[in-house]
């Protein structure tokens, strides 16, 4: 069995008056493909920000890689967040650095390396994230959409971390280009030893990439299930979700 | 020295490689790879190895030389993925340009500025031009709103400092007036210079530094977002509805604002004159009225229009020139800074010059 490496328990998020996590519970096992899913609006980027540390949320904890964190001093909460990788909805690479320098900037912060390995780790991240070798020197208002994204992705792997988050990874993707990102994933998934969660909307890429997905509604996770059960689920709001035309499209596609 | 013993064993005459070959240990790793002569370790107890600690083996040893039997099949499939990967060189980024090249690329580039200046003030005029035709295109609302944000806004600051300008001209200069009994030229010094010279040159850098800026900022951000191709796609002139009000209503503010501070800077020549120079409030205005024309009024306002058109076109042009990233922003927005105040300045002494030889 695998161990759990994120636990969360009765969270709580308050945005002013506006109640978006209530009793909120959620476990995730080392090695899991975890998509947070649920309407717009019910705090799915937001729980997502609170796992990566950048959100406390107003009551509850969270225990990341077995530690409570709110236990956790600066230099604690370091450690952690190094073993966190985070792809942002728009990528947030840093526009005065080229692609390169994106991604060594969290490995030359990390420790001190030489300028020749730091280059090459960061060439290798690059290219395990299929971008071509002359995108290194590039800056990120020069990439397309979906370069932009897996440069994302690689600066979110410089440190080589044990559990990858991303909002949205696939927004704005053309659909070649979407499953392509999605087979990326995978293959990341299965070489790096990695726990990926994801939040999306895109069910092309809840069939493919997951194999749990989390439904967040009526304030916290009202179910956690592999992709085919949840689709199944007998709660209003969850088969509302999925009863439209478009999700039965993608589910029959992926049968045929 | 560093502690190897986490990540590296001897054993006899062999060095076994064991624990942690990965990110947390990298420093170290680098460091002992490089001071390492060439051996053929064994991997024993290999219990975390990534793909950054993977790259640092394969550098260290190169594909071939590594005995693969000590790992599990996960480690191998990762050694390989970035054994495959790390092949061939990282591409060099592009050398930077000769001394030669960057001379022609500057002049280009400024070419191309200056003819953007060019057909930036051509639309201005055209576009005021047609206003003239059909006033009803103004957009009525975001002038005032400039001079809201732009002008009354800025009301407290500028008279708070043209006041202490006024002050600070009357006690210096009046330090030396005393001294020869000449008190009452105090009047013509501080009223000369406030109406002439500095009240205009005051409001004009204040504005440039708080409202200039802000041009130059909005516009590039907006432009960054795509705000203005927006505009554009729903039939709408940007210049129509971010720079005409902005222009329009500055030219109707900044006069004022001068007004405002050639007051407040008298009042504090003033104040200094009666507690300084016991020249009372009374006799400093009945001076004033007998000795200072007019004229002078009049040619500190007259400057005040111009400068607000250089305020609003360096702030604007700075701004629709922004491209690439929030670094930008940020280069844009001191810029126009910078070029405002420098070009108001220019053009007062440029002014200083012209009423000179007009006799006023």
């Amino acid at each position: 069995m695998a161990a759990t490496i994120i636990q969360l328990q009765g969270i709580a998020t308050r945005f002013g008056s506006h109640q978006v996590h209530e009793q909120l519970c959620l476990e995730v096992k080392a090695g899991e493909r975890l998509a947070l899913v649920g309407g717009s609006g019910c705090g799915k980027s937001v729980l997502l920000s609170e796992i990566a540390l950048l959100r406390e949320p107003d009551a509850g904890e969270i225990q990341l890689f077995g530690q409570a964190v709110s236990q956790l001093d600066t230099q604690g909460l370091k450690q952690v967040r190094k073993k966190i990788g985070m792809m942002f909805q728009q990528g947030a690479l840093f526009s005065s650095l080229t692609v390169l320098e994106n991604i060594m900037l969290p490995l030359a912060e990390h420790q001190r390396l030489s300028k020749g390995l730091l280059e090459e780790l960061a060439m290798l991240k690059l290219r395990m994230t299929g971008l071509p070798d002359h995108a290194a020197w590039k800056y990120p208002q020069e990439l397309s959409g979906g370069m932009l994204k897996r440069a994302a992705v690689a600066r979110a792997l410089a440190l080589d971390p044990a559990l990858l988050l991303l909002d949205e990874p696939t927004a704005g993707l053309d659909p070649a280009g979407a499953s392509a990102f999605d087979e990326l994933l995978l293959t990341l998934h299965a070489t790096l030893d990695l726990t990926l969660i994801l939040v999306t909307h895109d069910l092309d890429s809840l069939w493919r990439v997951t194999d749990q997905v989390a439904y967040l509604g009526e304030k916290r996770v009202l179910a956690k299930l592999p992709m085919g059960a949840l689709a199944q689920h007998e709660h209003a709001e969850i088969a509302h979700y999925f009863a439209n035309t478009r999700a039965q499209r993608a589910a029959i596609k992926l049968e045929a | 020295m560093i502690d190897q013993s986490s990540f590296i064993r001897q054993q006899g005459q062999t060095l076994c490689l064991c624990g942690d070959w990965s990110t947390a240990q990298l420093g170290a790793l680098e460091d002992f790879v490089r001071q390492s002569s060439a051996l053929k370790p064994e991997i024993a107890d290999l219990q975390r190895l990534d793909s950054n600690g993977a790259l640092v083996l394969y550098r260290w040893l190169g594909a071939s030389a590594l005995d693969l039997s000590g790992l599990t099949a996960s480690q191998v499939q990762l050694l390989q993925l970035v054994v495959e990967t790390a092949q061939g060189e990282p591409p060099q980024p592009t050398p930077p340009l000769g001394f030669l090249a960057a001379i022609g690329k500057h002049s280009l580039v400024n070419l191309v500025h200056g003819q953007q200046l060019l057909t930036f003030l051509g639309r201005i005029s055209l576009l005021l031009l047609s206003l003239c035709a059909s006033p009803r295109q103004l957009k009525l609302r975001l002038c005032l709103d400039v001079v809201q944000k732009d002008g009354v806004q800025a009301v407290p600051i500028i008279s708070l400092l043209a006041f202490l300008l006024g002050a600070v001209i009357a006690f210096q200069a009046g330090l030396q007036l005393a001294t020869y009994g000449a008190n009452v030229f105090i009047v013509e010094l501080v009223s000369l210079t406030m109406l002439r010279e500095l009240s205009p040159l005051i409001c004009a850098i204040i504005v440039a530094g708080r409202s200039g800026s802000a041009y130059a900022a909005q516009l590039a951000t907006m432009q960054m977002n795509q705000e203005i191709q927006a505009l554009r796609s729903l039939g709408q002139d940007p210049y129509v509805w971010l720079i005409l009000p902005k222009l329009l209503g500055l030219l109707c503010v900044l006069p004022l604002l001068t007004v405002l501070s050639m007051l407040t800077g008298l009042g504090g020549g003033m104040l200094v004159a009666s507690v300084q120079l016991e020249l009372s409030p009374y006799e400093f205005l009945q001076r004033l009225g007998q000795e200072v024309d007019v004229i002078h009024v009049w040619v500190g306002l007259i400057k005040a229009p111009v400068f607000a058109f250089i305020i609003v076109m360096v702030g604007c042009m700075q701004g629709l020139l922004a491209k690439g990233g929030a670094e930008e922003v940020g280069r844009r927005t001191t810029r126009s800074v910078v070029q405002a105040i420098f070009l108001v300045i220019i053009l007062d002494a440029l002014f200083s010059i012209l009423f000179s030889h007009l006799g006023w």
